[in-house]
């Protein structure tokens, strides 16, 4: 279906779009799917309708990932970014096509694809050095070692942007994952297909399982179990209006969830790269020793 | 060293006899308005309440009830003020007049002191030794920053927010003034400040400071009142920033009020904090630790260390010197300097720990209380602990905020981890043992935003201070703390 | 007496896992002690309960029977111009004056205590230090304050020191041993807390700070760690031993300080000049001193307090 259609002389085999859970590509546990279509009409592709379970289901991958992934030096996660981005490249036609196949133009396609790939980089190289800019030792009065560093929040439910397909996805994925957090994260309903495909290029970049889970399905179904569930530490999320922002929190503060919203952001620009978007998801714990003999 | 067998006596002979701070040069008045726009105002309805001394019951001022229309006066004020001389002032003016804060505050501390005793039962010596002196050098450390904004958010351009809508508790009420309005003020923000009902003494003598330092009226403004006047600051559509330091129960409900708003926000909310003692640790500097750590302030800290972990082979030690530790405490007089425990807040707060105090030995709990005299009047508790009991205890899971402590034992680090972070807070934590890779491989395990290693309940204005999980949002106190009050643009 | 026969009879108890001590949590814990406020009745309670444990001192290589006399004489006499007051707890000289000390306070209940053990450095042979012992014990000493070998002690070689004290101990018959640690010494409260632990049980008495002739001499820093220390040891074994602070107290205020931190450590049972002891010699009068203020409610002069 999201086959290249110009290749005439034989049968395209036509992808199956998958959700990502856990390193895996299962389809939803619920059988359900919606059609995405092109502007004529034409079914591009079946789209996963991730039930709440599946969410339940990435959660549970999200946290079990989670201390491992933390835990792994920045060194590491620099070089997995990087990784990505290596993989991402090499896919670039893949990607290109999929934008224009979802209604973007060459030019737009390829602008997309390559910030995407340089935003990787990006944070990649942030890895082992947010934490330099942004920890601090205090000098408290009394005889103690007092020092404040960044600690992940944890699992981060991330609900990307509806008009992009790659670089709000992967603008919003990185700064989280970067700092040890890992996440969830539920594509554009709009754009869906390139958060699978970039599924698929994290599957082979060693991405730990369960760092990213990438989820498809409707917004108005998912986006209150994104912002309710106990286990999750942080909700991002990119548009929607006063309605969407009172459910988010709303339902957030059951368990004080952190609620990064980022709305009317242009993520093809690169001034909105920064290391203030791996601080937002970031807990800043702070340590007292005292100096003595 | 083996279990104690021999009991020490620490009851009769020599003892120490009263010794009251002097509250001659307190003045108090005998009724408080509202402190809008620079002056001291009746509130529209004119309705006041009594703030009382709970050591004794007895009625210490008449303070007004800021409604809803008092609060959209303040709020006016403030947004004045912001769009009019605070707003255009330079930043380096704006730095000195919150130093001039911190400046006369020092002058006036024992005054200070004192009436923060009497209207919220903490002793002196804490009153005097830590919250003032404190609260004081909170104002000196953000007037500093007020035109040096630009180092504090590298590559990025800080801008104020606006008016500033604080609601303060009453376990720390000077202290949680002076962390709520400094940084907003070093920031360029004006504020909005409501005080607990049943501590709004200190903030209006800080009113005055604030009048004495001539700072614009409007800049800073202090309503007073209870809940309703607290959920009229914070859902005020004028207000452009919200700090709550209270309970994770009020704090959801904020959270949840703000939804759907652009307001800016920071919760420092409950506790149940872990102290973790392991066999390696310096054992009586541990024990005091773990009395600092619940009986500080009568265990009113959304900090405290109210859950004790005891590595099994030193527990009975650990559990027998806190015993004979508790034995030493003074329970009394807030303004006796020797008293090492004042009075619970109010007779709500004491019901609330007394309630606790059932509860836990309805599930099985060992209460042991040491055996001080108690006033007859006020609202006291002694110092209590709870042993043999378990994490599914209500004793253990809920923030009590009096001076219970619960405790448990274990067997290895990794349950040492496992129980201190199995909890839905994540306010603070202390690890307490004399191996330098233990200490660093806890504090980093512990899900808290504050770990004292070695040591307990320690402040300074440089050292941020917040929650993980429903313990809060945000950091309060150091250079983290001024990003609650700007927002970032690009340079 | 051999060593071997002192080895059955005491063992050296195991300092492979003593605890560690804190110093800054150390240093918070006495300034609680020092924020306690003593007034009126209790004021004058303490500063009679210091006199009563004072070891009036003088070890100096002046010395002369005279200036011994003298002291003996303000021991019985603290201040006549004053009913009521308590004597002090002992006079503490050199072996060669424990004669004179003892002619003079005889009859009036008070102790001569005598250093001993090539007091201050200890740096002698067993031998000597045994025969020093009974020469002051002959001459009528109550009690004796000896020197640790704090070479060994530091070097880590804990049985020659314990051995020592054993001997020493023995030597002194029926006279209280105190052990003085030298803590000024010893650097790190640590290796205080080791000495301590090593000191009872090797059968000390009390256990004192310092001789007075190292800086810093007593602080109440090295003081409460050694009344933990002799806490943990009552614990563990049910004896009492005896605490004595020695030197640079010259204030009633620091003293009323130590007072404050000997009762909410170790419990009223020490509160006794048996138990407890101030090595001074300059504090006597400012006691005295402020307990005319005390009384009269004027501001004192030392020129009207003896000085010996």
């Amino acid at each position: 279906m999201a086959a290249k259609t110009k290749q005439k002389q034989r049968l395209a085999v036509a992808k199956t779009y998958k959700i990502y859970i856990d390193g895996k590509f299962p389809r939803t546990e619920s059988g359900r799917y919606f059609a995405l279509e092109d502007k004529k009409g034409k079914v591009i592709a079946n789209i996963c309708r991730s039930s709440r379970k599946d969410f339940r289901n990435a959660v549970v991958a999200a946290r079990k990932a989670q201390p491992g992934w933390a835990k792994s030096s920045a060194y590491l996660r620099g070089q997995i970014l990087y990784r990505i981005a290596e993989m991402l490249e090499g896919r670039s036609e893949q990607f290109v096509d999929e934008l224009v196949l979802q209604g973007r133009t060459k030019l737009q396609a390829l602008k997309e694809v390559t910030t995407a790939i340089d935003r990787l980089i990006y944070y990649a190289g942030w890895a082992d050095k947010f934490q330099q800019v942004f920890s601090s030792v205090n000098p408290v009065a009394s005889s103690h070692f007092n020092f404040s560093v960044l600690e992940p929040m944890g699992v981060i439910a991330v609900i990307a942007p509806d008009d992009s397909s790659l670089i709000g996805l992967v603008s919003n994925i990185a700064p989280a994952i970067v700092g040890g957090n890992t996440c969830v994260a539920l594509t554009s309903e709009k754009y869906p297909l390139c958060a699978i495909s970039f599924a698929e290029v994290l599957h082979a970049s060693d991405v730990p399982a369960g760092v990213v889970n990438i989820l498809t399905g409707l917004r108005e179904e998912l986006t209150g179990q994104f912002a309710s569930h106990m286990d999750v530490n942080a909700i991002t999320w990119c548009d929607g209006g006063t309605r969407t922002a009172k459910s988010v929190q709303e339902a957030a503060a059951d368990n004080i969830k952190r609620v990064i919203s980022r709305r009317d952001v242009d993520w093809l620009s690169d001034d909105n790269a920064h290391p203030y978007l791996i601080r937002d998801t970031q807990e800043i714990k702070t340590t007292w020793h005292p100096i003595g003999s | 060293m083996a279990i104690p067998e021999n009991k020490l006596a620490f009851d009769g002979g020599w003892d120490y006899d009263p010794a009251p701070e002097s509250t001659d040069h307190v003045r108090i008045d005998k009724r408080y308005g509202l402190f809008i726009n620079g002056e001291f105002t009746a509130p529209e309805k004119g309705r006041y309440f009594d703030t009382i001394n709970p050591a004794n019951e007895e009625k210490l001022a008449r303070v007004a009830k800021a409604d809803d229309a008092d609060v959209d006066k303040a709020v006016k004020a403030a947004r004045k003020a912001y769009a009019g001389p605070w707003g255009r002032m330079k930043a380096r003016e704006r730095g000195k007049y919150i130093y001039r804060i911190a400046r006369i505050m020092q002058e006036r501390a024992r005054e200070f002191a004192a009436i923060e005793s009497l209207d919220g039962g903490k002793p002196i010596r804490e009153s005097r030794d830590v919250d003032v002196p404190l609260a004081a050098a909170h104002f000196f450390y953000y007037a500093g920053w007020a035109d040096k904004l630009e180092y504090a958010f590298p590559g990025r351009h800080a801008k104020s927010l606006g008016v500033a809508g604080q609601v303060i508790p009453w376990n720390f009420p000077l202290l949680m003034a002076a962390w709520k309005l400094a940084p907003a003020l070093a920031a360029g923000n004006t504020c909005v400040l409501k005080p607990a009902e049943t501590t709004p003494l200190t903030a209006l003598k800080l009113a005055e400071v604030i009048a004495d330092a001539d700072l614009p009226p409007g800049v800073v403004n202090i309503v007073t009142g209870a809940g309703d006047t607290g959920a009229a600051v914070v859902t005020h559509p004028g207000v452009d920033k919200v700090a709550f330091t209270g309970s994770t129960g009020v704090g959801r409900i904020i959270q949840k009020a703000l939804a759907g708003t652009n307001k800016k926000y920071t919760l420092e909310l409950g506790g149940k904090a872990a102290n973790i003692i392991f066999a390696d640790a310096a054992i009586d500097q541990a024990v005091e630790g773990i009395v600092n750590g619940i009986f500080f302030n009568q265990g009113h800290v959304c900090c405290a260390g109210s859950r004790l972990f005891v590595q099994e082979s030193v527990a009975d030690q650990v559990i027998a010197k806190l015993k004979d530790r508790m034995e030493t405490l003074i329970v009394g007089d807030p303004l006796d300097k020797n008293t090492d425990i004042g009075a619970i807040n109010s007779s709500m707060q004491l019901e609330k720990i007394e309630s606790y105090l059932a509860i836990g030995q309805q599930e099985g709990g060992e209460m042991h209380q040491s055996s001080c005299p108690l006033p007859d009047k006020g609202y006291w508790c002694r110092p209590t602990i709870f042993t043999g009991v378990s994490q599914s205890n209500r004793v253990v899971q809920e923030e009590i905020f009096g001076p219970v402590l619960a405790i448990q034992t274990f067997r290895t680090f990794d349950e040492a981890v496992t129980k201190a972070n199995n909890t839905p807070y994540g306010l603070s934590g202390g690890v307490w043992t004399d191996k330098g890779a233990k200490i660093f491989n806890m504090t980093q395990k512990v899900r808290a935003g504050v770990v004292w290693a070695n040591t307990f309940n320690k402040f300074d204005p440089t050292s941020p201070f917040g929650g993980y999980k429903e313990s809060g949002v945000g950091r309060e106190g150091g250079l983290h703390g001024l990003d609650a009050y700007v927002k970032l643009g690009v340079k | 007496m051999s060593l071997s026969a002192v080895k059955t009879a005491s063992k050296l108890p195991d300092l492979s896992r003593v605890p560690a001590v804190d110093e800054v949590g150390v240093d918070e814990r006495v300034a609680r002690f020092q924020s306690r406020s003593i007034k009126t009745a209790s004021k004058v309670d303490a500063l009679k309960m210091i006199l009563s444990m004072i070891d009036l001192t003088t070890l100096e290589g002046q010395d002369t029977p005279g200036k011994v006399r003298q002291l003996c004489q303000k021991a019985i006499h603290l201040h006549d111009a004053m009913p009521g007051l308590p004597h002090v707890a002992a006079v503490c000289v050199y072996p060669n004056m424990v004669g004179i000390a003892k002619q003079v306070l005889a009859g009036h209940g008070i102790n001569v205590a005598s250093v001993a053990t090539a007091f201050p450095s200890g740096m002698s042979s067993l031998d000597i230090k045994l025969d020093d012992t009974k020469m002051a014990v002959d001459a009528g000493a109550d009690e004796i304050d000896m020197v640790i070998s704090r070479g060994a002690f530091l070097a880590g070689d804990y049985g020659l020191v314990f051995d020592e004290i054993v001997a020493i101990k023995e030597a002194c018959g029926d006279a209280h041993l105190k052990v003085i640690l030298e803590t000024g010494e010893l650097a790190t409260l640590d290796k205080v807390w080791r000495a301590s632990w090593l000191a009872m049980h090797a059968g000390a008495d009390f256990i004192k700070t310092s001789t007075g002739k190292i800086q810093p001499a007593a602080t109440m820093q090295v003081t409460l760690v050694m009344l933990q220390a002799i806490r943990d040891y009552y614990y563990e074994t049910g004896r009492m031993v005896g605490m004595k602070p020695a030197g640079g107290i010259s204030t009633a205020k620091l003293a009323v300080h130590y007072l404050v931190m000997l009762k909410e450590t170790l419990g009223n049972a020490w509160m006794t000049p048996d138990w407890f002891r101030f090595g001074a010699s300059s504090l006597a009068n400012d006691v005295l001193m402020q307990i005319m203020k005390q009384a009269t409610g004027v501001y004192q002069s030392p020129d009207y307090f003896s000085k010996d």
